[in-house]
């Protein structure tokens, strides 16, 4: 009994920490999608995000240096996107692209230029990575039945970013539907024009939800270099800004439901890796094909029949054009 | 004034025809060229090893070699195909996912050599240097078992493919010949090149071993494999490196690395072509012929106890003397474990 709850505690860990950049890059495009402007740049920047962070960390030894670092690099991907698709009214699909191979590219060759281990930054010990903090009383408590694991292995232990990300759920959605903030943002998104009547400016709005995306995104990158791994690898994103995308659309741009979303797609996740090699009564042993093949297609069938249609903010990938 | 500028002309052109003949004499030298695998060749674990090798070579020969990164696949086919048209040889291609390029470009350049490392392919201007990567992971394996103190010990690939299957069977093997009632976790990483290249996937496959009882993991992931050492290292368990000696990435905390030998290979195959005792065909490097190993140095000698060392040095000999046969998983596709 005691075996089957740790069992499913680590599971549950396992699958928080594979959440965790998903929901921060999830969180990241709905507040650039909620305000008009489609990204689909998430990935790019949360790889120029890692790489700055990984680096600023080993050059620093400062794992904070480094999530600012990241910040900072990602809103500068941002505000590129930004100008292109707010300013200039580009095609924001072309744009974003073009975010995502910059960074492929950049990212490799900075980092082959400046630490010359092929495009990999330099590993990162104690303090140049956010470390598990213990909260107090965990082995004392894991004695207690079924709380005492849950409390010592999946709340204590976690990182600061976890924390943060766990945090800027509840605060995205406060801050879209309780601030007066917010219901411009959401209303610059569904139809720019009457924000425009009521003489706000469009344009700061958008800016304001790009450069909040790319915050986001910047703290995902440096979750992935800084806190889970110890450095940066070229491409160590592996796709995950584009699931995030899923993730998205799966959540119907609602912060509560991205938060439930990204947690399933990384519990999926959790159990592909626990069920690889174990026997299972009558199956047997599942090939590992399959076994990783098992979020895409449960993804596949729950977007096909259960959440419903899913209806972007209106005015997401136009750009506003005041007439004249 | 003319006159001057016609003695710089003349000038130049001796310097230029010098250069001309140093040229000619160095073409008649040996021009090697490498092409890496995906991983780049500082991956601190397969491709470095091979980068380790042609320095030596560099060094102690003063002949300068040209190499490629490929970024993707579609790339190793026009590198191999340029270097062979630009009068490299002999072209090492490295890494199993370049045979059907190298069978390809070889049957174009039947003049040029070619070494294509961890695979085999059958052409008369090609050398396939394979290793028999069961025998290393065989005696890691034992030294697992023995340094385990739960019993239960991690095997973590990369993409799942025969040559990785390889790596865990003998893993498997040897983990059981140093305690029977051992358990082995196995879990591949991926079915794809990015499996090769994903260090967070790594270090939550490690941890997902760690959490069943796992204190001992192996890997065979390229650049995958830092995480999982890192993450047995966060953990204060052990991690096995592969391929380069890895023992110094998180030194006390890798028990020990199964040495595939490719920068001996790599090193060979060029003075072997310089010397012009350069042969096609296949090698297969195991114990016996020092191709693999595992690696003690000051990094891991705190860790390794005598009794590990007795019972791995004892595993060696019997592999070389051929007392213990380690079952090779490619040649049937099967682990006997």
């Amino acid at each position: 009994m005691t075996e089957t709850i740790d069992n499913a505690v680590f599971v549950l860990a396992s699958a928080l920490r594979l959440a965790v950049p998903l929901l921060l890059a999830c969180l990241a495009g709905l507040w650039s999608e909620r305000s008009g402007v489609v990204d689909i740049g998430l990935e790019g920047k949360m790889l120029g995000a890692a790489f700055a962070a990984g680096a600023a960390a080993a050059v620093t030894g400062n794992a904070w240096v480094g999530l600012a670092a990241g910040v900072a690099a990602s809103v500068a991907l941002g505000l590129v996107h930004g100008y292109a698709s707010i300013d200039q009214r580009g095609n924001q699909i072309v744009s974003g692209t073009a975010i995502n191979m910059i960074a492929v590219g950049l990212t490799a060759l900075l980092g082959a230029a400046w630490f010359g281990q092929g495009g990999r930054t330099p590993p990162l010990e104690g303090a140049a990575r956010f470390q598990p903090i213990a909260l107090p009383g965990a082995d004392a408590a894991a004695a207690i039945p079924v709380l005492g694991p849950i409390y010592r292995s999946l709340i204590s232990g976690q990182d600061a970013l976890t924390w943060l990300a766990l945090a800027a759920a509840p605060l995205t959605a406060f801050v879209l539907y309780r601030t007066r903030f917010g219901l411009r943002l959401r209303a610059v998104g569904e139809n720019p024009a009457a924000v425009d009547t009521a003489g706000i400016s469009v344009r700061a709005l958008r800016y304001a939800g790009v450069v909040i995306c790319g915050a986001l995104c910047g703290v995902a990158g440096a979750y992935l270099s800084v806190a889970q791994a110890a450095g940066f690898l070229p491409q160590m994103t592996a796709g995950k800004g584009f699931i995030a995308l899923a993730a998205l659309v799966f959540a119907k741009w609602r912060p509560g439901a991205a938060l439930a979303t990204c947690f399933l797609f990384g519990l999926l996740d959790a159990a592909a890796i626990r069920l690889q090699g174990v026997e299972l009564p009558l199956v047997g042993q599942v090939p590992v094909q399959a076994i990783q093949a098992l979020p895409y297609l449960l993804t596949v069938v729950l977007l096909a029949g259960f959440i419903g249609r899913a209806i972007p903010p209106r005015a997401s990938g136009v750009p506003y054009v005041k007439e004249r | 004034m003319t006159l001057r500028l016609t003695h710089a002309m003349r000038g130049a052109a001796a310097a230029a025809a010098l250069f001309a003949s140093a040229l000619a004499a160095q073409a008649a030298d040996v021009k090697p060229a490498i092409v890496y695998d995906l991983g780049g060749k500082f991956d601190k674990s397969f491709n470095e090893g091979v980068y380790n090798g042609a320095e030596r070579f560099k060094k102690e020969t003063g002949v300068d070699y040209r190499d490629f990164e490929v970024q993707n696949d579609s790339q190793r086919e026009q590198a191999l195909r340029r270097f062979a048209r630009e009068g490299y040889s002999p072209v090492v291609a490295v890494g199993f996912s370049q045979a059907s390029s190298v069978e390809k470009v070889s049957a174009e350049f039947p003049k040029t050599q070619f070494t294509i490392i961890d695979m085999v392919v059958d052409k008369p201007n090609v050398q396939s240097v394979v290793f028999k990567e069961h025998e290393g992971s065989y005696v890691v394996g034992l030294m697992a078992a023995k340094a385990s103190k739960t019993g239960k010990v991690g095997f973590v690939g990369g993409m799942d493919i025969p040559l990785i299957r390889k790596f865990a069977c003998g893993y498997v093997q040897g983990v059981k010949a140093g305690n029977a009632s051992a358990e082995v976790y196995q879990n591949m990483t991926g079915t794809t090149g990015a499996a090769w290249n994903d260090p967070v996937k790594g270090a939550e496959l490690a941890k997902s071993q760690m959490d069943r009882g796992a204190d001992v993991i192996y890997h065979a992931a390229g650049g995958t494999g830092i995480g999982v050492l890192r993450a047995a290292a966060d953990a204060g368990k052990f991690g096995i490196g592969v391929d380069s000696n890895q023992n110094a990435l998180h030194p006390g905390k890798v028990l020990t690395s199964m040495l595939k030998r490719v920068d001996v290979a790599t090193y060979k195959t060029f003075m072997d072509a310089r010397n012009g005792s350069w042969k096609p065909g296949a090698t297969a490097l195991g114990l016996k012929e020092e191709g693999v190993g595992y690696a003690l140095d000051d990094s891991n000698k705190a860790v390794v106890t005598a009794e590990i060392k007795a019972a791995a040095d004892k595993a060696v000999a019997d592999i070389v003397s051929g007392a213990v046969k380690v079952h090779d998983y490619m040649s049937d596709s099967k682990c006997p474990m």
